[in-house]
């Protein structure tokens, strides 16, 4: 990866030098100038409206009582001491992730680290553990736990694979030859690291944070088990102590803003950085660097991580399962709710990938004000809990979608609208990897748009997407609180069938279908790890 | 040059989106038969399907229609009814809390009983508009643990507990529907100021939160608090399944109408505007028979309200020798005061 301007430029060529054409660069990358074409806008401007409509929702819950009560709401000192506490569980668990997420990558990729393809594969699988199944091992296992410390700890270990998949995919994929150049003036691995590989890492890394902390943000299982109020939880208990919506309406106003200055922060720190990178033909494999003595001690930080993360809380439920006088194992019924999680998940994934698609595109080869709100409107949604999401579909569907109301599509949609951002965050990296001067060489070849889009960029961006959509399939099969909501009645996932038996406080009868979920996960988990961009 | 890539983008949106319209399409078929007639009937269920499941399934044969339930928490659901407004698919809710009911009687989306229903029920044990009616009641109790407290010590009152000499002993679950439910009782009969006094003495002192009631429940059982405040079934359920000289608590029944002694009921509206009100009507009169009392007094444990049937549970004292506070179970509806006292009081 070369920075910014040089992305359209063989690889050889002179790079661009000097900070003019950084900064022209900056805001005008392969594609700029072009607007994108309609095939692309159309699709992503219809997948915009769609990420958008809880803000409609929002807008007239809390302005129902006028505009005042929502400010008095808003304006409440608690709001401000929930926004803190918020925001603090954002910053340190974000901050884990990156620790986990970037020193896991660099020692499983760049070092000879023993099984270094394993531990990739063990520090993606983490996706498939939901936040509430851990929280409620930890704090089953430690009492202590509940809290702040707690929720990071919970939130950290269930999300770091965010992190680590987007960057273990750039360390795959950046040329090592800058590396390579500032060894060879003498400089050491740490400083090489710092100096070189670390700011050519800042997009992906970045960009993996962003969906941490709106996971954050988000989350409901895990801060509610673990007694830390939040907003999301704020808003929650809103809902079910008064039954008044326009309080949390209010509330969720505030993190629908949180998530826009997000967003706007990780495109800017992405606009500095730059993600072009001069093509896959030139990139050669990293020299290995050796660990030596130190070989031990990343063992124990690979080993570690993974104990805490996947190894407790399976253990855990490999307790339940063993111990529990509640446990009984109705296998058709498993085998039932496993396959409507499954179809339901996977009808969830491909409608978010197919709406992620052309905003992904878009925000990876086109700039300007328009591309950037398309890219902020899809994360819209993703801040928010689940319940607000699904009151939202709620509402409008009982109003103008009726036929569709408590029924699959509309489950699958609600999906769509909580996911896109996990989506798009894929089709954009995918596509940012794709060298766009096959693209001009394309264009100037008097190809059309749209046969550019076929023939080049989505074949280049495929595997990107489909890891996209594997992770998609993940985070919707974990999903709770909109899938209470809005399934069929008569319906189950794993994730509800979970909920209920623990509604009923035997966690032992609960545990064959934690056990299940986190298995089926696992699968699309252990592709994601071994995906190599 | 054009149109190939994109026809191929639009029918590829268009499978995406149509695929689970055709599942749609199959499902409404099968539901074509509640909507049509007063024929079927939606149950939303706030109470968990692993206790009433049995029941309602004998229901469905009760009022010879088809019956689907669709479960949850009781207040996620009331919100889902009021969003979902005339245009809900219920026709009946079970509650988990009076305060879910009266929610809804509020906005006026529950129709009138007939007064022959009202009256299988004691009126403090229905909505004052006559909307909904109590089917179950639970007493909030005293848990202790033997080891560490003496039955003639466990405090007759829940003022009692905020004393010092129950320093770090106390365990409840602040975020529990029932413990909320009990303290805007305490609210109702003592005041806002008395209670809020209450609430920051008993942080004070050193309670132990917990989750929900079984996990204050263990925490008494373990001895990691010595008195836990909780609804007294749980301690019975828990006896029905490991027999009681394996389960290490006790229970203390308060006297003297204190607010720790609250009853509060689990119930059931029917919705308005659903079509399903003669099918609902069937429901609510087979959940007062005497058939459905039963199985709430045997199976969970909860003091049935209806039918003149009386627990069977070993050991429970009977209903009319409960000394509750006298109070409209209607006003436990304004929970959300006490969630903000409780929030300022920093509990949840």
């Amino acid at each position: 990866m070369t920075t910014t301007s040089s992305a359209a430029r063989p690889a050889g060529a002179p790079a661009p030098a000097g900070r003019r054409r950084l900064r022209t660069a900056r805001g005008a990358p392969a594609g700029s100038g072009r607007r994108p074409p309609l095939v692309l806008l159309v699709p992503a401007c219809i997948a915009a409206l769609f990420a958008l409509l809880p803000l409609g929702y929002l807008a007239v819950r809390a302005l129902e009582r006028g505009p005042g009560y929502a400010w008095d709401v808003v304006a409440d000192e608690r709001t401000l001491q929930l926004l803190g506490r918020s925001l603090g569980l954002t910053a340190v668990v974000v901050a884990a992730c990156l620790v986990l997420g970037i020193s896991l990558a660099w020692l499983t990729v760049r070092t000879d680290l023993p099984g270094a393809r394993a531990w990739s594969v063990l520090a993606t699988l983490p996706l498939a553990v939901p936040s509430y199944v851990a929280a409620f091992a930890w704090l089953a296992a430690v009492p202590q736990a509940a809290g702040f410390g707690g929720a990071a700890l919970a939130l950290t270990l269930v999300s770091f694979p965010y992190v680590h998949l987007p960057v273990a995919a750039a360390l795959r994929g950046i040329d090592p030859a800058q590396e390579e150049a500032a060894r060879s003036l003498g400089h050491g691995p740490l400083r090489t690291f710092l100096r070189v590989t670390l700011p050519q890492l800042r997009p992906a890394a970045a960009g993996g944070a962003l969906l941490v902390a709106l996971y954050v943000l988000s989350d409901f299982g895990a801060v509610s088990l673990m007694r830390y109020d939040t907003f999301t939880r704020a808003i929650h208990t809103s809902y079910r102590a008064s039954f008044d919506r326009t309080p949390a309406a209010a509330l969720s106003v505030v993190l629908v803003v949180m998530t826009v200055t997000l967003v706007a922060a990780e495109a800017r720190t992405r606009g500095r950085a730059g993600h072009a990178r001069a093509g896959t033909g030139t990139a050669r494999p990293a020299v290995q660097l050796p660990l030596g003595r130190r070989q031990p001690i990343a063992l124990l930080w690979c080993g570690a991580v993974v104990a805490v993360a996947l190894a407790f809380p399976l253990g855990t439920l490999g307790y339940w399962l063993a111990a529990g006088t509640s446990a009984t194992w109705d296998l058709a019924g498993l085998a039932d709710t496993a396959w409507a999680t499954l179809g339901v998940a996977a009808a969830g994934a491909a409608l978010t990938t197919a709406l992620a698609l052309p905003v992904g595109v878009i925000a990876a080869r086109h700039r300007g004000r328009r591309a950037q709100l398309l890219e902020q409107a899809a994360y819209a949604g993703h801040a928010l809990p689940g319940i607000t999401v699904a009151l939202s579909l709620v509402f409008f569907a009982v109003r103008y979608a009726y036929p569709l109301y408590q029924q699959l599509p509309l489950l699958v949609c609600a999906y769509a609208v909580l996911f896109l951002p996990v989506a798009v965050a894929a089709t954009r990296a995918a596509v940012l990897q794709a060298p766009p001067v096959l693209e001009d060489v394309a264009r100037s070849l008097g190809r059309s748009p749209l046969r550019v889009l076929r023939e080049v960029t989505v074949p280049l961006a495929a595997p990107g997407v489909a890891a996209g959509a594997a992770l998609t399939f993940v985070v919707c099969m974990k999903e709770l609180p909109a899938t209470l909501l809005l399934r069929p009645t008569g319906m189950d996932t794993l994730a509800t069938r979970l909920w209920t038996e623990t509604g009923a406080g035997s966690f032992a009868a609960a545990a064959p279908y934690a056990a299940t979920l986190i298995l089926l996960a696992a699968v699309p988990s252990y592709l994601l790890g071994r995906h190599r961009t | 040059m054009r149109r190939p890539l994109a026809g191929r983008v639009t029918a590829l949106l268009a499978a995406g989106l149509l695929l689970p319209a055709l599942a749609a399409c199959g499902s409404d078929d099968d539901k074509s038969g509640s909507e049509g007639g007063d024929t079927g009937l939606v149950i939303y269920s706030g109470r968990n399907e692993k206790l009433v499941k049995p029941i309602l399934d004998k229901l469905e044969k009760a009022v010879g229609a088809e019956v689907q339930v669709r479960y949850g928490d009781s207040a996620e659901l009331a919100a889902q009814i009021l969003e979902e407004g005339d245009g809900t698919k219920a026709g009946l809710f079970l509650s988990q809390d009076a305060g879910a009911l009266g929610a809804l009687s509020k906005e006026g989306m529950l129709a009138k009983l007939p007064q022959s229903s009202l009256d299988e029920v004691d009126s403090a044990y229905r909505g004052g508009a006559g909307d909904w009616v109590g089917l179950s009641g639970r007493v909030r109790v005293i848990a202790y643990n033997p080891d560490k407290v003496t039955e003639d010590d466990v405090p007759d009152s829940v003022h009692d507990v905020v004393k010092p000499e129950w320093k770090d002993k106390v365990g409840f679950a602040p975020t529990n529907a029932s413990f909320q439910a009990f303290v805007t009782g305490m609210r109702v009969l003592e005041g806002d100021e008395a209670t809020r006094k209450w609430l920051e003495d008993l942080k004070a002192n050193g309670a132990k939160t917990y989750a929900h009631n079984l996990a204050t429940l263990d925490a008494v059982e373990a001895g990691e608090v010595s008195l836990g405040l909780v609804n007294h079934y749980y301690w019975y359920e828990r006896v029905a399944e490991k027999g009681e000289d394996k389960v290490g608590a006790k229970l203390h029944f308060l006297p003297g109408k204190d607010p720790g002694a609250l009853i509060n009921v689990a119930g059931v509206g029917i919705l308005k505007d659903s079509g399903q009100t003669q099918t609902a009507q069937k429901a609510v009169d087979y959940l007062l028979s005497k058939e459905a009392q039963t199985y709430f007094a045997d199976k969970t444990k909860e003091y049935p309200l209806a039918a003149g049937v009386t627990s069977t549970v070993e050991g429970l004292p009977p209903f009319d020798s409960l000394q509750s506070p006298d109070i409209d179970l209607g006003k436990l509806e304004s929970l959300q005061e006490t969630l903000a006292m409780l929030q300022d009081v920093g509990l949840v």
